[in-house]
């Protein structure tokens, strides 16, 4: 064992925290430079290309070319705003689930949560058009969160007789199946005009975004981001396990009931309005907890966020521009991104473990 | 009598709604150090659990601090409670500074952030436990041991009333286990904290509490003082010993005598003889052992060692009768080892008996034994 024994002076926690503090700051700040890049960039390119000159000038004096002002307002900005927000939901949600399952693996898709979104959205979306011929947000968000909570139900009745993580991770793939084959099944049924709409959803895009979504979607993922910023304390305790927690004071039964909903409201919203998404959930935050080299939920739940969000906007990037003027699946995008990140963390923590 | 600091009333614990242990009644005072101790699985730690409500208690009452302990809100609760618990945690990402101003939780505001006031009690709790140049280690990365230091550390920044600490001394060395004890005796002497546990190592139990609770079966065994709670038979009938003894007197453990007749002899006062006892022991080795006075520490031991043995009261002349058996004794032997023979005016007759085995070829010193003779005697199976 070769100790490095720290002098130990009173000083060395000060220098230690502004250490830390300035390592938040640089993260934040790549962050910030690449969330304004890729905006950009979004913004600029497409099958119009629109120069940078004139998009500062669009958005913020809505002044020049018709087309391009509504190119920009109608399609472009709504459709990034959303994958802003919809992405920071995502990791956001991923983490919630990997601090209750304390198991950085832990993500609403591989855990089926999303798939149970999926099945009932489809559900409710072909009764509603069946029906009434339109179907709003809210309803669509409500339905996504009765299947992720659906979902979540199942996965919580096996971790009680399972406790080991592996077979829970099966169980939610397993899961994930069988919403998949049901939703597969709905549309194999629907009405054609149904199916166009259904398809390119239940694969997961942002084509299509107008304002009044990015209106609900901002209104539910603020007030989850916001409540789960407030959780922020007695996740810090509950990293230490649930009995440590409850012995700081943390109701842990209230606190459990809490982390389930939030990550199950910010994951529905999600799928809702993009359909399901792969690997975010984990992939974002290891990279963030390790980019800030902490674990403390004050600073990597808004770094979470943040960085969720440009990551998938960076990958919406890709889903239009890759093989333009195809459009990919955003899971398409996210999966070439995001499951390599998993895999290279199965085998760190192999190591880990030996 | 004074109204005591915890009580339970008719408690029974266990899992799922089925009591393992029941009618438990302890009554525990202020500033006092309690101990558990008993056999593997005997519920020590579900005692505990329930005492701090991780388990919801199957009936039975726990009094603290003159309320009833699911009365207290959990907020309530921690800034008078801490815990140190067996439960491997691997906390992601964290530095034994972080894991250890977790304690400070019950005092921070709503988010949670650390006042200057906090971090010197961070670091007064760190040193206090000889864990302070951990700091800035990451808390997966350190040993067993330093774990449980850094964990009591995060316990004593809690600022709490009582400390629950279930078997805080597994992993530790015998250094870190004596000052882990050490810290906690201070801890309730001088700030008047109490202080439940369960031990492993009962010779420890015996020497730190002012208390001590035997778990066994279903029920409390026995509870009371220390002096009440260790004699031979006690400890023998609360863990089943059936190889060996547990030595109340020193707290010690000792391994089974050999079994036999005694093959030698060995003549010894003043403690001399305790080297030739363990040694012969390790050979399985039957032996006797003579003339002790029933105070010589070697006395003690043999007691727990020797094949048979011949004693004397302290301070009296060596009697005729003692002689005698000695003699036999020595006759029946093959050989007779002078383990360091301590004679005065009481045992001065004890030198006839060296000069008698000296005569008759059988007297050796422990070196000659070990080095030339031990051979013969140890059996090979």
């Amino acid at each position: 064992m070769n100790e490095k024994v720290n002098p130990g002076t009173p000083e060395s926690f000060h220098m230690e925290n502004f250490r830390r503090r300035s390592r938040y700051s640089i993260v934040f700040l790549v962050l910030l430079a690449a969330f304004v890049m890729i905006t950009v960039l979004n913004v600029n390119t497409g099958n119009v290309n629109i120069p940078v000159s004139r998009i500062f000038r669009i958005i913020f004096t809505k002044a020049g070319d018709v087309d391009e002002v509504n190119i920009i307002w109608k399609i472009r900005l709504p459709r990034i705003l959303m994958a802003a927000l919809l992405g920071g939901a995502l990791s956001l949600s991923g983490f919630l689930l990997q601090t209750f399952f304390s198991n950085p693996i832990a993500g609403p898709f591989v855990l089926g949560i999303s798939s149970g979104a999926k099945m009932v959205v489809a559900i409710v979306m072909i009764f509603f058009i069946g029906n009434f011929g339109r179907v709003s947000s809210y309803v669509l968000v409500a339905a996504a969160f009765v299947g992720s909570l659906l979902a979540t139900g199942f996965i919580l009745a096996v971790s009680r007789s399972v406790k080991h993580m592996a077979a829970l991770l099966v169980a939610g793939i397993m899961i994930g199946y069988i919403c998949s084959a049901v939703t597969e099944l709905i549309i194999t049924f629907a009405d054609d005009s149904d199916i166009v709409n259904l398809h390119g959803w239940s694969q997961g895009s942002f084509s299509g975004m107008n304002w009044s979504n990015v209106a609900v979607g901002a209104v539910i993922v603020g007030i989850g981001v916001i409540c789960v910023f407030g959780l922020s304390k007695p996740i810090g305790a509950y990293q230490l396990g649930e009995a440590y927690a409850q012995s700081m004071g943390v109701n842990v039964k209230r606190f459990r009931v809490l982390l389930i909903l939030f990550s199950s409201i910010l994951s529905a919203c999600v799928t809702a309005f993009a359909g399901p998404i792969s690997f975010v959930g984990i992939a974002v935050p290891f990279l963030i907890k390790h980019a800030l080299h902490t674990s403390k939920p004050l600073v990597v739940i808004p770094a979470t966020f943040f960085g969720g969000s440009v990551f998938v906007m960076f990958c919406d990037l890709v889903a239009r521009m890759a093989f333009a003027p195809r459009e990919l699946n955003i899971s398409t995008v996210t999966s070439i991104f995001g499951a390599p990140i998993v895999i290279y963390m199965l085998i760190r923590r192999q190591k880990g473990n030996m | 009598m004074a109204e005591y600091y915890v009580q339970t009333k008719q408690l029974s614990v266990g899992y799922q709604g089925q009591a393992l242990i029941k009618d438990i009644n302890i009554n525990v005072q202020k500033g006092e150090i309690v101990t558990l101790i008993g056999p593997n699985g005997a519920g020590k730690s579900t005692i505990l659990k329930s005492i701090t409500r991780q388990l919801a208690l199957i009936s039975g009452r726990v009094i603290f601090a003159e309320k009833d302990i699911q009365k207290y809100s959990f907020k309530e609760l921690s800034a008078r409670m801490a815990v140190v618990l067996t439960e491997r945690m691997k906390p992601e990402l964290m530095t034994c500074h972080d894991v250890v101003a977790t304690g400070r939780y019950p005092y921070t505001g709503r988010l949670g952030i650390l006042s200057r006031e906090d971090e010197e009690i961070v670091d007064a709790a760190m040193r206090s436990v000889h864990a302070y140049e951990l700091g800035n280690k990451d808390f997966n990365a350190i040993s067993d041991g330093q774990r449980q230091r850094v964990l009591l550390a995060r316990a004593i920044c809690q600022e709490p009333d009582m400390i629950i600490l279930d078997e805080p001394t597994s992993f530790l060395d015998v250094r870190h286990k004596l000052e882990l004890l050490s810290i906690l005796r201070d801890m309730a002497k001088s700030r008047n904290i109490t202080v439940i546990m369960s031990l492993h190592e009962i010779d420890l139990a015996m020497k730190i509490s002012d208390r001590i609770i035997c778990v066994k079966g279903d029920h409390i065994f026995r509870h009371g003082k220390p002096e009440e709670i260790f004699e031979e038979g006690m400890i023998r009938d609360l863990y089943e010993i059936d190889k060996g003894y547990f030595d109340p007197l020193f707290g010690s453990i000792e391994l089974p005598k050999p079994v036999g007749e005694a093959k030698v002899m060995v003549l010894s006062s003043c403690g001399n003889g305790i080297g030739t006892y363990r040694k012969l022991q390790k050979l399985g080795i039957p032996f006797s052992a003579g003339i002790l006075y029933t105070n010589d520490v070697d006395h003690k031991l043999a007691r727990l060692l020797a094949a048979d043995m011949i004693e004397m009261q302290p301070f009296e002349p060596v009697s005729e009768e003692a002689m005698k058996a000695a003699r036999e004794k020595m006759n029946f032997c093959s050989m007779v080892i002078d383990a360091g023979l301590v004679t005065g005016q009481g045992n001065a007759c004890m030198r006839k008996l060296l000069e008698e085995a000296a005569a008759a070829g059988k007297l050796m010193t422990e070196k000659e034994f070990f080095d030339t003779k031990m051979s013969e005697f140890v059996s090979v199976k």
